[in-house]
């Protein structure tokens, strides 16, 4: 089995003459060797589904493959195609619009009610809930919902009426599509939401009584304790929202389809249109590459970033 | 005389109650205010589920539909194979929920609990599986299924969960490893093997995290679309998910059928929430998700 050559490899026997104590090592790298067992199905997994993949997409990026026909090999061609489809071009710079206005909308808002919510009022597990619900039945189910609120005659421009305001014609708009699925993600921060709280409530106390000794108000303590002491977990919400954002892809295909005018057409969605519907595997798998490359940059960046603005130096106490 | 010098000096604290009490009600304010913002969609589908197709537009609206028009969830319900679908995202959920919680926790303990040579190597990968982005592996992934002739059943939704999940493994590990160890050295010294010391020591205290990726399972599978989408062809074979995608172009307009549809998808989510309300939130707390 290649677990345990692995790790023969690593363990070195060291040559003891008696017998007996060599059958001591044995049983005590043995039992040592117990771990594997509980990792043994992730590391199954990891290489059927995860490392093989990778490697197979790679392949795949350059073969011209059209389910149903034998697969040719074509080099770079699939990736030359990639940089002059003006679609590719435009799923891009989309999701990128998106990414840019979701992230740090969704990361500031589910700061914010996270911050209210770790405020002292009564029922505060109703709300809590209130808030988390949208969270919980994203997907499908908001999407349907947000279908009928962004109607012509629909709730959202029925309330702009009141103010005298005609709403546009939010998802079949060029102009606005893309403005309604980003409005349409604040919804959707509950999940931040709950890890920041988590957070809000291991900041120590002590912090907040010495800004208020050194007569700090409210938004002296929000600025210079709050913050700071949170910039983990905003790293964190960072780094797997853009992940996240770059592979929006329900929202999209339930609500758009991409549309009006490929207004809404992620980068995703392009490369399901071109594997699922178009069946050029060879094409989506290169277009795939590309958004890995552009995903791991992000991070790459953000992790290099980090180091500027993200605050570890306190440990928890126990 | 004595009065009015009393007066005096409570005037600065009542001006400062007051201006305590005023922030107080802006606060609730702005909190209950909130949470209506957000729950908003919810209680709009709700009503709109149960609306007449001619009230739709009436103005003012209409907030409490009364009588309910309950025949919009049985028109919607007919007109796809809504029983099936419902079968097979049960299917889905209950297998992934348990095989998914079951082999992250003990792969998860593998990696806080058991030393061998390449454990934190093998770590990295698990982080390296949640970081990268798993688009890339939805090709070559169907490919394989389809090689497997598994296109159009259930297998590809339900192998994959097996082999434990990076994310909740990462969730359990780092929720494990804030035990304290004394425990099942304790444990290990009254001959207790790895696999008594999880049952018997480490899983009874880990409830609420197990609590957490048991939600996060069930929501995630409930509500997952990308995948039964590319895998699933036959209209009574599809999940409820992507059943309900149909709706959007069958129902088109008639948002009264398309929200009894949503409900349909909601509310199962709203209630396993509500259930294992307590336990999620001290389980996100607890297990301290943090970079």
């Amino acid at each position: 089995m290649a677990s345990s050559s692995l790790s023969s490899k690593t363990t070195g026997l060291g040559g003891t003459p008696a017998r007996l104590s060599r059958w001591r090592a044995m049983r005590k790298w043995l039992s040592n060797q117990e771990g594997w067992v509980f990792i043994f199905p992730w590391v199954v997994g990891f290489i059927l589904l995860d490392l093989g993949p990778y490697i197979f997409a790679l392949i795949i990026s350059f073969l011209n493959w059209d389910v149903g026909r034998p697969p040719s090999f074509i080099g770079f061609r699939n990736y030359q195609a990639a940089f002059t489809d003006p679609l590719v071009g435009k799923s891009l710079w989309n999701t990128f619009y998106y990414t840019l206005f979701h992230v740090p909308g969704s990361t500031v808002i589910a700061f914010t009610v996270a911050g209210l919510l770790n405020q002292k009022v009564r029922g505060m597990p109703i709300w809590r809930t209130m808030y988390y619900i949208p969270s919980v039945t994203s997907g499908v189910g908001m999407a349907l919902i947000w279908i009928w609120l962004f109607a012509p005659r629909g709730a959202l421009n029925g309330m702009l009426g009141w103010f005298g305001i005609e709403g546009p014609r939010w998802l079949t708009s060029t102009a606005w599509a893309m403005p309604a699925l980003i409005i349409m993600s604040f919804w959707g921060v509950g999940s931040s939401m709950v890890i920041f709280l988590a957070g809000l409530q291991g900041v120590p106390q002590h912090l907040y009584e010495a800004a208020e000794v050194d007569g700090g108000g409210w938004w002296a303590k929000v600025r210079h304790v709050t913050i700071p002491m949170m910039t983990p977990y905003i790293f964190l919400s960072l780094i797997l929202g853009v992940i996240g954002s770059f592979q929006v892809v329900t929202q999209a295909l339930l609500m758009t389809e991409g549309g009006p005018d490929n207004a809404t057409l992620f980068i995703l969605l392009y490369i399901w249109i071109m594997g699922w519907n178009a069946f050029k595997m060879g094409y989506a798998a290169s277009i795939s590459w590309i958004l890995f490359a552009i995903i791991f940059l992000a991070t790459i960046v953000q992790f290099l970033g980090a180091r500027r603005w993200v605050y570890y130096e306190y440990q928890e106490p126990g | 005389m004595a009065a009015t010098t009393a007066e005096a000096g409570q005037r600065r604290p009542i001006a400062l109650r007051a201006f305590r009490w005023t922030r107080r009600v802006l606060l609730y304010l702005i909190v209950v205010g909130g949470s209506f913002v957000y729950m908003y969609p919810v209680f709009f589908m709700l009503r709109t589920s149960l609306t007449k197709e001619s009230d739709l537009y009436v103005v003012p609206p209409i907030i409490v539909p009364l009588p309910p028009v309950w025949e919009n969830y049985a028109i919607m319900w007919q007109n796809g194979p809504t029983w099936s679908w419902i079968k097979n995202s049960l299917i889905v959920v209950s297998f992934s929920v348990v095989a998914e919680t079951v082999t992250s926790v003990s792969v998860a303990y593998g990696f806080a609990r058991t030393r061998f040579a390449a454990r934190d190597k093998l770590f990295i990968g698990v982080l390296a599986t949640m970081m990268l982005p798993g688009a890339v592996t939805l090709i070559p992934r169907w490919l394989i299924f389809h090689r497997l002739d598994m296109i159009d059943t259930l297998w590809p939704l339900l192998i994959p969960r097996l082999f434990g999940t990076a994310f909740y493994i990462f969730i359990m590990r780092q929720f494990f490893l804030t035990l304290p160890r004394e425990l099942d050295d304790a444990a290990r010294i009254d001959g207790a093997s790895h696999l008594q010391i999880l049952r018997k020591v480490v899983i009874p205290l880990s409830v609420p995290a197990i609590a957490t990726i048991a939600v996060f399972s069930f929501m995630n599978r409930w509500n997952d679309f990308l995948e039964p989408l590319i895998y699933l062809l036959r209209t009574e074979n599809l999940t409820l998910a992507v059943g309900l995608r149909f709706f959007v172009s069958r129902f088109g307009t008639e948002y009264h059928l398309l929200m009894a549809g949503a409900m349909l998808l909601i509310v199962p989510m709203i209630v396993a929430f509500f259930l294992a309300q307590k336990q999620f939130i001290r389980g996100i707390a607890l297990t301290g998700i943090k970079g």
